[in-house]
């Protein structure tokens, strides 16, 4: 049982202890990145498959002889898969994706090869839709804010903190009502929030308002939640006319990926105050975030950690053993993707 | 009613102020040097005070106000008004519940989210630009979590409705067990404690219920335990909270109320898994309107000798 890694960065990053200088982390934009401390389930894989690394360094001696036969590909993070570095392992058969998102592999590529992709489905949606809730009350309730207020030791001096505003009852719209923006869409439900939404098509057992463009949903709410994947269709689907209409008491929240949002807009638009506030987890140049936004008490900032909790990594575990065992006795795949 | 001297006992709304001035003669207590001072000067002509969280209406103030009919509160804890007191001179008391609820229970969602999911330390992890250097720590998931609640009133039934949207299971401890809830009920707080993993203290703040999280509370609770307060400072030993935070006897906490406020005990600056909110519970822009229009809404039926809207005594 042969398996390879393809992604340098993650490689490097997790299949060693983590280095006591941090100065030489590469930083690949799309990647996504996991804690360092929580690999357990690596050597376990290693007792059950024979695992290739192109980046050990030293390098495997086995892997120059070994690789070529290597039926399975384990690809960490979202780092590009592509046609060249499928033409590199001629007996892969399948590609394991720890993200939810597949945007980073040449799907066509896959199919012309019949090679089988599976992603992280839905282990993450629950902590993703949990970390958007808790982002959107953070801006509308200043919780973050008002903690730094707290521990500057400004409350004796200033007596009163500035006034939030009310998160119940507000109007939600969801950007993309698939796994995540579902189960963000039931827990605003449960705050008094009406939901509309917007997604390709319609939902038909759905009974949320449906906006078929996404300037219309922002027009008619106060909340804006970005769940959907990026592909090149999405690729800055909040742009100017859509923060604009959102307006200047409107919040966006993003826990999605970076280029959904046009951020060079969204930054202008919020120093401007033509825009209420902001719940960010991702951005365009990860981990740059533009300067301005520092200066601001009604955005919430977060290093693209919506994932990084203990039960998202035992589950992602959970799916990737299951779907090793599974390739390797010939059972069906779960979270495959549909390749037509 | 402009002749009714109504006494505004601190600056708690301008907004409130400014209804109150436009249809009362309206004084304020916080530009006198003393209370005492006031009282010999203006204590006949009060009838009416309005308080709130920071100053209520206590036994020196009533005592000093002998023409007295209404204490109208704007907030919903009555733990500043002597009623007692009250209830002896025949004094009317009204809060401003329901109009808050909302406000409150979602704080305590909000803090929750913030403590178990880390987003105040993360947000400071990016503003100081450790991001560049490596990835944030791993944190906890909310949803699913069983959740504690102590005192299941308009607040806690509240917080018990959105916490099941994230799947979680609801248990509760109160004075007297619930008829109309499928919720567990546990008689003693202690046990409340030892089987939940998110403890939330939203009851009002009586001789009973000082401390009422208490150090075996605390334990019980455990070092994988979350404490939530948007309740009253005093209802937690907030000393042995500290020393269990601090030793990682409990996880975290998420804290809109302090034993001492403004001044809050400095220890809690030192600490990483607690968050601190300036009492800001009700604080919205939509629900501060709400409460000091139910004020005035009180004070002006009382005064036309109407039964008041929310009255408590």
């Amino acid at each position: 049982m042969i398996l390879a890694l393809a992604t340098k960065t993650l490689v490097s990053h997790i299949w060693r202890p983590p280095p006591i200088s941090t100065k030489d982390h590469n930083r690949c934009h799309c990647f996504h990145r996991f804690p360092s401390f929580n690999l357990s389930f690596l050597p376990v894989l290693r007792t059950k498959y024979t695992v290739l690394d192109p980046f050990a360094d030293p390098p495997d001696p086995s892997f120059p002889t070994l690789f070529k036969s290597a039926r399975v590909m384990l690809c960490f993070g979202p780092k590009p898969v592509t046609s060249e570095d499928l033409d590199r392992y001629p007996s892969l058969e399948y590609i394991l994706g720890t993200s939810a998102g597949i945007n980073n592999f040449d799907l066509a590529a896959c199919r012309r090869r019949g090679i089988r992709v599976t992603s992280a489905g839905d282990v993450y949606s629950v902590d993703v839709a949990d970390y958007a809730v808790g982002l959107a009350i953070d801006v509308l309730r200043r919780v973050s804010a008002a903690d730094r207020f707290v521990r500057a030791g400004s409350w004796p001096v200033q007596n009163e903190y500035t006034l939030g505003s009310k998160v119940s009852g507000k109007r939600v719209g969801i950007v993309g009502l698939g796994s995540i923006g579902s189960r963000v869409a039931k827990r605003f439900e449960a705050f008094g929030c009406s939901i509309a939404y917007n997604s390709r098509k319609q939902k038909p057992h759905v009974s949320y308002a449906y906006y078929a463009n996404v300037k219309d949903l922002a027009s008619n709410v106060d909340v804006l939640i970005v769940c959907c994947a990026l592909t090149n269709e999405t690729h800055r689907i909040i742009n100017k006319d859509v923060m604009t209409a959102l307006g200047k008491t409107g919040v966006i929240v993003n826990i999605e990926r970076g280029p959904l949002i046009d951020e060079k807009e969204l930054v202008e638009l919020l120093v401007r105050g033509e825009i209420g506030g902001a719940g960010l987890d991702v951005f365009e140049n990860e981990p740059q975030v533009p300067e301005p936004l520092f200066r601001l008490d009604n955005v919430v900032l977060s290093p693209h950690k919506a994932v990084l909790t203990l039960d998202s990594f035992a589950a992602l575990e959970e799916l990737i053993f299951s779907n090793l065992e599974a390739f390797f006795s010939n059972q069906p795949l779960r979270a495959e993707v549909e390749l037509d | 009613m402009e002749n009714v001297g109504v006494l505004m006992t601190c600056s708690m709304s301008a907004y409130l102020e400014g209804e109150l001035e436009k249809r009362f003669k309206l004084l304020r207590l916080w530009e006198s040097n003393s209370k005492a001072q006031f009282l010999a000067g203006f204590g006949e002509s009060i009838r009416a005070v309005v308080g709130d969280t920071k100053v209520g209406a206590d036994a020196e103030l009533i005592d000093g106000l002998p023409r007295l009919e209404i204490v109208a509160s704007y907030s919903v804890g009555l733990d500043k008004v002597d009623l007692n007191k009250c209830k002896e001179r025949g004094i009317r008391v009204t809060n401003t519940p329901d109009v808050l609820t909302d406000d409150v229970a979602d704080v305590a969602i909000g803090l929750a989210l913030a403590t178990l999911r880390k987003i105040c330390l993360a947000d400071g992890f990016v503003r100081s630009g450790q991001w560049r250097n490596g990835d944030f720590e791993l944190a906890n998931k909310f949803s699913g979590k069983s959740i504690g609640i102590v005192g299941l009133g308009r607040i806690g039934t509240a917080i018990a409705k959105r916490a099941e949207a994230f799947g979680c299971s609801i248990s509760y401890h109160s004075r007297t067990k619930k008829q109309n809830t499928n919720y567990k009920y546990y008689s003693n707080v202690v046990d409340l404690a030892a089987n939940c993993e998110v403890l939330v203290v939203a009851c009002a703040l009586t001789n009973e219920t000082r401390h009422i999280v208490n150090q075996e509370v605390i334990h019980a609770l455990g070092p994988k335990g979350i404490l939530i307060n948007i309740g009253r400072g005093p209802l937690v030993d907030e000393l042995k909270l500290i020393s269990a935070l601090r030793e990682g006897r409990l996880a975290g906490a998420g804290l809109d109320v302090f034993e001492n406020e403004p001044d809050i005990n400095e220890s809690f600056f030192g600490l990483q898994n607690v968050v601190l909110l300036p009492h800001v519970g009700t604080d919205t822009l939509e629900t501060s309107k709400a409460m000091a229009d139910l004020v005035v809404a009180n004070l002006e039926l009382h005064f036309l000798k109407k039964p008041p809207l929310t009255p408590v005594v």
